[in-house]
């Protein structure tokens, strides 16, 4: 019986925790790193007076958010204001259980891992369209709007681009994927598909409300969107949901399209041609950084010009490359690693 | 025609690269940024901060409460009175206040006083934590004087040709 707990209850429990209080430290750091290269790239210093460099700004900053008071406004929908950050949370952090960090570490090795992941995605929207509908008010609700609409354009683009992978790797197990793309840098699938990996990319920025694409909060026409009338941990949540899920984008584009864990160096090459959790997290980092690139660089997109970027240029390219992925395989085109 | 390259151009996000580019260089140029209470920036010997009365090298007050500073003070943060000192008989301020709040640091008073009595100094880094502590007496003033008195000569002799 005990052992039976043990292996039900308190391994499962460690391996999750395992996961997730990384994450959270790494979203901390993120946070910081972020308004660092903002800074830079705006020819300031960003934060540097707390800690050594100031490293412990995000943890400043988190203590702060817990310390303050969660105001509930007048007339909201107090079950669904309540909820809708846990609604935001949940699928950001459960979408991990996926996330193979190596050839056998994986919380759960599921053969539907790509199609667990969609679903695990499109489900964070709905904390942002709660959170605008139980605010009462018109700014969240807008935001709440806009973002909903600008997710599910793009939610389509991106799944397209995930069939693609799918189409090669002949697999929707995440760890089956990159297996797939064994062999050295030119065996990944960013380059058979190099169209399709820039729209997933692209789309997954949108898909997180991240700049340019984030008109769901819009802070020069609708204060701070969605999460307006969110204050301390409430708000704490959306942003840890926020930045979970950039990570969680970054990660996936490192696994679809670049190889996971693997070296981009052929196995003979020796230290550096192993297979490595490193190599996984460089991979992430650099898209991660992109991200912060991204938001130093480039203005908000116009509303419509999101839904035309979406319908207009992303789908097309998406439905285009699905057919070419499928030439590419079936003619045998590209080489697909086998299980290693 | 340059509609086809337009579209090339916009599908291969080129201006949007040259952007990257941009900030990219931005990344690691060199920062702006003044570290104020550790760095500080450079002040001209004019430059017009806190004000001081000043003394003579023999320990005598210099104003001699002509109340030209007074009567040229646009934003009337100066108030003197003045009587003759029981001492000697010589005409000094029993009172000199000027208020914070109301002046402007036009530098006015330091100009009209003929026996360079009045000055402002460097000192710009200064609060008040009760009310009422705005107005700065005779006796404050000259203090001031008496703690900046190197760098306030220093500063007039380096202005005197110009005077």
């Amino acid at each position: 019986m005990g052992d039976q707990i043990l292996h039900q209850l308190i391994i499962p429990i460690l391996l999750v925790l395992a996961v997730v209080i990384p994450l959270t430290l790494t979203v901390a750091l993120y946070v910081y790193w972020e308004r660092k290269v903002l800074g830079w790239m705006h020819v300031r210093m960003g934060p540097n007076q707390v800690g050594p460099l100031g490293l412990l700004q995000a943890f400043a900053d988190v203590v702060k958010l817990i310390c303050k008071e969660v105001i509930l406004p007048t007339n909201a929908n107090k079950v669904l204001y309540y909820t809708a950050p846990l609604l935001a949370l949940i699928p950001a952090l459960a979408a991990w259980a996926v996330v193979p960090f190596g050839a056998r570490f994986a919380l759960s090795n599921a053969n539907a891992g790509l199609l667990y992941l969609l679903a695990m995605t499109s489900l964070g929207v709905y904390g942002i369209i709660l959170a605008g509908w139980a605010s009462n008010s018109r700014y969240a609700l807008l935001g709440a709007m806009r973002s909903a609409a600008q997710v599910i354009s793009y939610e389509l683009a991106m799944g397209l681009c995930l069939v693609c992978v799918l189409v090669l790797a002949g697999s929707l197990n995440l760890t089956d994927i990159v297996t797939a793309q064994a062999g050295s840098i030119g065996h990944w699938f960013m380059w058979p598909l190099l169209p399709v990996f820039v729209v997933y990319f692209v789309s997954g920025v949108a898909e997180t409300n991240r700049a340019p694409f984030d008109v769901a909060e819009g802070e020069s026409e609708i204060v701070a969107g969605f999460h307006v009338e969110y204050s301390g941990s409430a708000f704490a949540l959306f942003f840890l949901a926020e930045y979970a899920n950039m990570i969680l984008v970054s990660f996936l584009a490192s696994i679809l399209f670049m190889g996971g864990w693997l070296s981009p160096f052929p196995e003979s090459v020796p230290v550096l041609g192993h297979a490595s959790f490193i190599w996984l997290l460089a991979k992430a980092f650099f898209f991660a950084f992109l991200f912060l690139w991204f938001r130093a660089t480039f203005p908000r997109y116009r509303y419509d010009q999101i839904m035309r970027l979406g319908w207009k240029v992303f789908i097309p390219i998406a439905i285009v490359w699905v057919f070419v992925a499928g030439c590419m395989k079936y003619y045998g085109w590209v080489h697909i690693g086998t299980g290693g | 025609m340059s509609r086809i390259t337009n579209y090339f151009k916009s599908l291969l996000l080129i201006e949007l690269l040259k952007g990257m580019v941009l900030t990219w260089r931005y990344l690691f140029s060199p920062k702006y940024t003044m570290r104020y209470p550790m760095e500080h920036i450079p002040k001209s010997n004019r430059f017009r901060g806190l004000h001081a009365l000043r003394r003579y090298a023999n320990g005598e007050e210099r104003c001699i409460a002509c109340k030209l500073c007074e009567a040229v003070c646009p934003a009337l943060a100066i108030t003197i009175d003045s009587a003759p000192r029981a001492s000697d008989g010589q005409r000094r301020t029993t009172r000199y206040d000027i208020d914070l709040f109301k002046c402007i640091y036009c530098g006015f008073c330091e100009e009209s006083c003929p026996v360079d009595s009045i000055v402002e100094t460097h000192v710009h880094e200064y609060h008040f934590e009760h009310r009422g502590e705005n107005v700065v007496t005779k006796l404050q003033l000259l203090a001031i004087g008496d703690r900046f008195e190197a760098d306030i000569a220093a500063a007039r002799a380096q202005d005197a040709a110009y005077r």
